[in-house]
């Protein structure tokens, strides 16, 4: 933030008032709006303690839901990001080949994969896949889905990582006479992957917020658990329980992310803080990527 | 071949549809993000603390969730959104917002302090410095991250499918189900009209890129 400090100069004592007595005022605003919502909320019944008890109440199962739901969430992001990490690799390594009966099917692998929208990936493997006799379900669809987008991602990713390493630390070992795949699994990759360790947790992230696109395929992360419970509820008690539990459902989410993104800036320090990786350029994974959901560039014809 | 043309008019639609949530919430999400911007480098603190949260906050939450919101919380507070278009393409502005912010921090922070210091020393004043100065300049720079923006945010429709949208993922959805027989040819036509957004959108960013791109 260099240039933030030079687009103005620094406050003096009649503008820092101004700016108190803005704040003031628009707090004041932003106070006003929450209040209004409470309002609504109170006068709807939404804040009565019972309500809310509802989500420790172990006896209605509600928290062993939600947990198992979570458990259930984060299983099918492990799983993907296993899978996509492992054949991310190898799809690097394949599109760095020197021969190019590998190289152009890999990169057209790769560009196909970040091009469809990851719903319609998704979709595809829910829908299509039974009709040829692969029985996949829920949990093998969203997880293959997330596999064939992100392994398309990384493997962008790993590509950066490897050509990011000094040129000289390839030359010196062929020189000291090392196969091409010794220079590869010695020599690069190590390098590349301490480089790479944050934005590998940083599309660790995405994954996990893309999991939730398992609600639309029904699939039983947060977001359906949360549905199904307030579906249960609604039979049995009418319409109590909806606000409570879809805030729930929501707020783990955003928890579980902000908690991985925070691991994620922590390792960055850390890489940075080490002298061995001290020449690591800006490794923060582009805006479109975090997007998720098949964000990512397409190549231009 | 013919049973795409018997189901001509509901593809037609639902590209239109894909087409349109795509384009309304990227011309929102521009501006909202273009303040968040401005905001996130005011010199008033408690402005950038609080575009700051909102960015971190969007970021980490997944765009299934800020949509399911959307369509079923904000209905606790009495508020309801006229259609459930608009209420998809709220979902996808304030999302995609935070990233164009992302995208476009980036950008200032590439300007040369050099050029903000000129434009200080001759007696612009913060909002000139950054309107006429630096804001131009930052565009330029990330015509290639915001295209990547907006053509995940093209791709990032197909969510509104799950909230009941008609867009290509749902007619994708409605026919799968009604076709079984025809489904691979299903996919083909859906996939080839997120292609007919995506790809003339990365070459003419491409153009753009090399129209205004400029030389340091």
């Amino acid at each position: 933030m260099t240039t933030s400090t030079v687009l103005f100069d620094v406050p003096g004592p009649r503008a820092r008032r101004r700016h108190r007595i803005g704040t003031f005022i628009g707090g004041l605003f932003v106070l006003a709006l929450i209040g209004l919502a409470l309002w609504r909320l109170g006068i709807n019944g939404q804040l009565e303690p019972a309500r809310w008890a509802i989500l420790f109440d172990v006896r209605a199962g509600v928290p062993q839901a939600l947990g198992n739901a979570l458990v259930d969430t984060l299983k099918v992001a492990a799983v993907a990001m296993v899978a996509a990490t492992v054949l991310g690799a190898l799809l690097a390594f394949g599109r760095l080949s020197d021969h190019a009966w590998v190289r152009v099917p890999v990169t057209v692998v790769i560009e196909f994969f970040r091009a469809v929208p990851l719903l319609i990936l998704i979709l595809f493997c829910l829908l299509y896949l039974p009709q040829i006799g692969l029985r996949v379900g829920a949990f093998g669809a969203l997880a293959l889905g997330l596999t064939l987008y992100n392994m398309a991602v990384l493997a962008e990713i790993f590509r950066a990582g490897l050509l990011s390493v000094d040129r000289g630390q390839r030359e010196a070992a062929f020189a000291l006479g090392m196969r091409k795949y010794q220079v590869m699994t010695l020599v690069l990759l190590p390098q590349a992957v301490r480089r790479m360790l944050p934005v590998l947790i940083a599309q660790l992230v995405v994954l996990l917020k893309d999991s939730s696109l398992g609600f639309i395929v029904g699939y039983f992360e947060l977001l359906r658990q949360a549905r199904s419970l307030v579906e249960f509820f609604n039979f049995r008690f009418g319409d109590l329980y909806t606000f409570q539990l879809y805030v729930a459902a929501a707020l783990i989410y955003i928890i579980v992310n902000v908690l991985l993104s925070l691991l994620a800036r922590y390792v960055e320090r850390r890489t940075r803080q080490n002298t061995k990786v001290a020449a690591t350029a800006d490794v923060e994974l582009p805006a479109d990527v975090q997007m998720g959901g098949g964000g990512g560039a397409v190549a231009p014809v | 071949m013919s049973f795409l043309a018997d189901n001509a008019s509901l593809l037609w639609q639902a590209f239109l549809t894909t087409l349109s949530l795509a384009v309304i919430s990227g011309i929102c999400a521009l501006v909202l993000g273009t303040l968040l911007t401005a905001m996130r480098v005011s010199p008033v603190a408690p402005l950038r603390g609080a575009a700051t949260f909102y960015v971190e906050i969007f970021r980490n939450t997944p765009l299934t969730v800020v949509f399911f919101f959307l369509a079923f919380g904000i209905v606790e507070i009495d508020l309801q959104f006229p259609s459930r278009f608009i209420s998809a393409v709220a979902a996808l502005s304030l999302y995609t917002a935070a990233f164009v912010s992302e995208a476009l921090r980036s950008g200032i922070n590439s300007v040369p302090p050099g050029q903000a210091e000129a434009a200080r020393a001759i007696g612009l004043d913060f909002r000139q410095t950054l309107g006429s100065i630096v804001l131009p300049q930052a565009f330029r720079t990330v015509v290639p991250p915001l295209g990547n923006v907006w053509i995940a945010l093209a791709k990032n429709t197909s969510i509104a499918a799950g909230f009941a949208v008609t867009d290509l993922a749902a007619a994708l959805q409605r026919l799968a189900n009604q076709n079984a027989d025809q489904l691979l040819t299903v996919f083909l036509a859906i996939v080839a009209a997120y292609l007919v957004i995506t790809l003339p959108s990365a070459w003419l960013i491409g153009v753009i890129e090399r129209r205004t791109a400029i030389l340091r």
